[in-house]
Formats: structure tokens, C-alpha cells, sequence
């Protein structure tokens, strides 16, 4: 084949690195998307771990607490609206399509958009640490704060396999909602808000069932606190969320297009 | 394939549920010509370039660009595109969108350059969503050429453009031809593909029904017309022989016929007062309009029998 029509490996790093900037300079242009997903954990922190928490009898418990269910929290919001709603109005504008007749390298679609996700998801967490820092007093060892840092930007992923297979099912109009629909139920019923042991019995027993519960309990563990520390069968189970959702997810993009 | 062929559609066949989009369509793109292909809306022209750009495969058939797979990547590094109704990143900057699809291409042009040969140097530092309908089109077609592709697809390239726009995007392909570029262009203006095309394929309900330059499809209509004010009555002249067809347009009358040299001597002999004569030839559209209807009086016939 004609030499001037291959491309280096340097270049199609080159185009996977510009399509992920590009990702991620968009998202930051769209108050809709950066604000909330951004402020809103953090403004919960504020309030319920700092502002509501009197500090007398386990209010350091309950501010490192806070901090590692709102991370876990604060991480679905990217991936499932960065991927959820912008694949659908992707999908639905025809800009899928315009670049599937591009020659954009294979996977630099979703690798662009899972590095965007990572990026906000390190944003939200590196924030809320310092919201528990200074405001919460928060100390922990340095090697939880990094823990929890990376439970943060891996734990984004699973929720990009389901933002992906909503986005690639849903219409522009209803993604939002529907996003909205699983994210804030799911928050609710894994013990992000509420810790777990206060909600009914019930809703105790099905909590594992979501993939939140998981990534709460995983950041519990990473944060040194009253997780029960079976991170690794936690991961197993994202890791099998995010591998069947994005399977999933392939067959709805390849009808699609 | 011949060496001169750099897309084609062979027998190509494409159906959604019951309906036949295309219905076993032969169609060569030849290096450097401007190909337009022309129908009615659902006449199958989006289809065909949708299988020539590999966004869809041949129910049966086959579809090759540079004699590849059109799906493939190497065949669609060579390619431009502007699709009919895609809408771009609002919130980037037209130079962002540059780069980004840019970025795709082994040896793009240089930002600079897309921006002076596509006219929109001015356009460069503005946010796509802010830009008008017009202005729009306009990047997408410096996205089609931002690296010298040696086939672009345009689909309807030029609605929504001002007149000095669409002279300006013409004076653009014309270039781009001479300088060995092939050219796909769908479009419902006639006077474009009149413009521009070397050649034109007519489809309609999935089929092509004609084929050729545009001096081709034009004698596909022998018929020349007749306007003139007179007052020369309707039902006579219908009565002659050579006439197909007479109507009165206000005070103007239009005649339409095969010998048409016979008809007009018998006009001025029976109407001195006769003025403001004009004789001509059958543009593109009428052409269009007769084969459309012809073959969809064929299909028809076809489906009743």
C-alpha cells in the first residue's frame, strides 16, 4: 500500500490524545455536564460532613465516612452522563455516524471518552480530599489517600460501560432522565447518602446487586475504614459490570451505525 | 475494476424491513470527474453513498472504494465527507474541529491551508454552535478536504448556502476536480449538478433510471419549448400535430412538442401579434421530472400487472 498512507505510531497516539483533549475541553465548555458533576459532591461534603456534623461523638468517623460514599458517588456522575447522554445525542445528531466514515483509529472514540471520565472522576475525588483535609480534618495515612484516589479513577469505569449501553439504547431526549433515573436511586439504595446499617433490613440484603454498593464498600476499604475489606471480590464484580455492559453495549453501537 | 475506477457499487442491494431502498445498482465513480447523483427524497441517493462509505453493507452485491473493503481503514484515510445532517461539537472552536479530524489523517494540509481553500480563514477562532446555517456548511467541507482526500462524498453540500456561498463552494469543487479530485454530490438542485456535474445518475425507487453527462440526459428529453405571449387558443393548437402540450401561464402561452421548427411556423402565420418568443432546449430539470415519472409509471404498471 501507497507509504503515504499509513500511520505512524506516533500519529495515531497523536489522534488518540487530540480526540480525548477535544473530549475533555467540550465537557468543560458544557456548564450542564462539568458543573453538577463537579460541585455537587462536594457541596454535599460541605454540608454533611462539615456544616451538619456537630464533631462531637464520631464526627471524625462520620466526615472520613462522608468522604470516601461521596467519592464513590461522585465518580458515577461522569462516567454515566459522559457516557450515557453524550453517546445518545452523539448517536442521534449523526456525528456517530460522520465518524465511522472517518478514518479515526479504532477505540479512539471510547478510549477518548473513558480518558475524559477518569480525568473528571480524579477531579471530583481530588477535590472532596481537600474539602476533608482542611474543612473536614480528615488524616489519614498518605497510602489511603492514594488508594482512594485510585479507586476513584478506576472505579469510573464500570459506570462508562453503562453510560455507554444507555447511550447507545436511549434517545438524546430521554438519556438525561433515565441517567438521572439509575444514578440517583443506586446512590441511594448502596449506602452513598445514608450509610448502609440505617436503611430497612431489605434494602441491606439487596444492595449488592448494584454496582455502587461494590465501589462504596471498595472505597470504604481504601480510606482505612469500616469496609468489610473484601476489596477484591468487589473488583471482580465491577470488573464483570463493566465487561458485560460494554459487550452489551457493542452489539446496540454496531446497530447503530 | 478498471485503472481509472476509484469507487463503484456493483448490483448493489440494500433493504430496510419490506422497503427496497436500492434495487441492484451498478455506479462507477471515475478519477477526477464530478459524479452527481440526483432523485427525488427516498429515491435511494444516501443509501448508495452510505454503501460506498462503508457506514452500511450490501444486502447483496458489493461496494469498493479504491478497489478495498470501504470499511476499512486505509480506504477511508483517502476520502472526504460531508455528511447531510451531522451535527459537530457545538461548544468547540471551527479550528478545534480542524484539528481533531485532522488528527485522523496520515498527511493532513496544514490548518491554515484547509482554512484559505475551504474560505473561512475569519471563521477559524468562533465556536461552531455560534455560527449560521451557512457558515456551518462551510466548516464541514474544510472538515471534508483537511487532507486533500482523493474522493469527497457531499451530501446536498450546498443547502442552506447564500448565493455568493454556493458560487464560492462551486469555484472550490471545480478546483478540487482539476486537481484529480473525485467528486460524489447529491443534490435536489438541478442547476447544481447542471453546473458542476461531468456526469449525473438519475435514481429513483432504488434504481438508476438514467445515466450520463448532463447533454445525455437532457436529449433524454427530445421535446423543446415554445414561450411567447398570443393569443392563439389552447384547443386549437393542442390539435396540431407535433404539439405534446399546451398551457397558458397568464398572458403567456408555452407549447411543447417534437417538431417543434413545424409548430412555431404555424404559430406566426396564424397569430401576427405573436411576441416575446423564446425557443429552448430542456433544462435538467425537466429531464429529471420526465424520467422520475416515467419509471415510477413503469414501477407502477409493473405492480398492477
Amino acid at each position: 500500500m501507497d507509504t503515504a498512507l499509513r500511520m505512524s505510531s506516533a500519529r495515531v497516539a497523536h489522534a488518540w490524545l487530540t480526540e480525548a483533549k477535544y473530549e475533555f475541553l467540550r465537557l468543560l465548555r458544557t456548564p450542564s455536564f462539568a458543573l453538577p458533576t463537579i460541585l455537587f459532591p462536594s457541596m454535599f461534603y460541605i454540608l454533611f460532613g462539615v456544616l451538619l456534623n456537630d464533631g462531637s461523638r464520631h464526627g471524625y468517623g462520620v466526615a472520613a465516612h462522608l468522604l470516601a460514599s461521596y467519592s464513590a458517588f461522585g465518580v458515577m456522575a461522569p462516567g454515566l452522563f459522559g457516557f450515557g447522554v453524550v453517546v445518545a445525542m452523539e448517536r442521534e445528531h449523526g456525528l456517530l455516524t460522520l465518524k465511522r466514515a472517518l478514518p479515526m483509529p479504532p477505540g479512539a472514540y471510547l478510549l477518548a471518552k473513558m480518558l475524559m471520565a477518569m480525568l473528571f472522576a480524579a477531579i471530583v475525588v481530588m477535590l472532596l480530599m481537600l474539602l476533608a483535609a482542611t474543612l473536614g480534618h480528615v488524616r489519614m495515612p498518605p497510602g489511603n489517600w492514594i488508594a482512594l484516589l485510585i479507586t476513584a479513577v478506576l472505579g469510573v469505569l464500570p459506570f462508562c460501560a453503562i453510560g455507554l449501553f444507555i447511550g447507545t439504547r436511549v434517545g438524546a431526549q430521554g438519556a438525561p432522565a433515565v441517567v438521572n433515573l439509575i444514578y440517583l436511586p443506586m446512590s441511594f439504595l448502596s449506602g452513598l447518602w445514608i450509610p448502609l446499617q440505617f436503611l430497612p433490613r431489605f434494602l441491606q440484603q439487596i444492595a449488592p446487586l448494584w454496582p455502587a454498593y461494590h465501589l462504596g464498600q471498595i472505597a470504604l476499604s481504601a480510606s482505612g475504614q469500616d469496609g468489610d475489606h473484601r476489596t477484591a471480590l468487589h473488583a471482580a464484580v465491577l470488573a464483570g459490570f463493566s465487561l458485560a455492559f460494554f459487550a452489551l453495549a457493542q452489539r446496540g453501537l454496531r446497530r447503530a451505525g | 475494476m478498471t485503472g481509472s475506477t476509484v469507487a463503484q457499487l456493483e448490483n448493489a442491494v440494500k433493504r430496510y424491513g419490506a422497503v427496497t431502498a436500492l434495487d441492484g445498482v451498478d455506479l462507477h465513480v471515475h478519477r477526477g470527474e464530478l459524479l452527481a447523483l440526483l432523485g427525488v427524497n427516498g429515491a435511494g441517493k444516501t443509501t448508495a453513498v452510505s454503501l460506498l462509505l462503508g457506514l452500511q453493507r450490501p444486502d447483496g452485491g458489493r461496494a469498493r472504494l479504491f478497489d478495498l473493503d470501504p470499511q476499512s481503514l486505509a480506504a477511508r484515510r483517502r476520502v472526504g465527507v460531508m455528511l447531510q445532517d451531522a451535527m459537530l461539537q457545538a461548544v468547540l472552536r471551527v479550528d478545534e474541529l480542524i484539528r481533531l479530524t485532522s488528527s485522523y489523517y496520515p498527511q493532513p494540509l496544514s490548518l491554515q491551508e484547509v482554512a484559505r481553500r475551504a474560505g473561512i480563514e475569519e471563521l477559524l477562532p468562533r465556536h461552531y454552535g455560534k455560527l449560521s446555517g451557512g457558515q456551518k456548511r462551510r466548516v464541514q467541507f474544510a472538515l471534508a478536504i483537511c487532507a486533500d482526500p482523493e474522493i469527497l462524498f457531499l451530501d446536498e453540500p450546498t443547502v442552506g448556502l447564500d448565493h455568493g456561498a454556493r458560487t464560492a463552494m462551486w469555484k472550490s469543487l471545480r478546483e478540487l476536480v482539476a486537481r484529480g479530485c473525485s467528486i460524489v454530490l447529491t443534490t435536489h438542485y438541478l442547476e447544481e449538478a447542471e453546473a458542476l456535474a461531468d456526469r449525473v445518475a438519475v435514481l429513483s425507487r432504488g434504481r438508476i433510471v438514467a445515466e450520463g453527462s448532463v447533454d445525455e440526459i437532457r436529449a433524454h428529453v427530445a421535446q423543446r419549448r415554445i414561450r411567447c405571449i398570443s393569443e392563439l387558443n389552447l384547443e386549437m393548437l393542442r390539435g396540431w400535430p407535433g404539439v405534446t402540450q399546451a398551457r397558458r401561464d397568464g398572458e403567456r402561452l408555452e407549447v411543447a412538442g417534437d417538431e417543434i421548427e413545424a409548430v412555431l411556423r404555424r404559430m406566426l402565420a396564424a397569430d401576427p401579434n405573436l411576441r416575446e418568443l423564446e425557443v429552448r432546449r430542456a433544462g435538467l430539470a425537466e429531464a429529471f421530472v420526465e424520467i422520475t415519472t416515467d419509471a415510477e409509471a413503469r414501477t407502477q404498471r409493473k405492480e398492477a400487472a
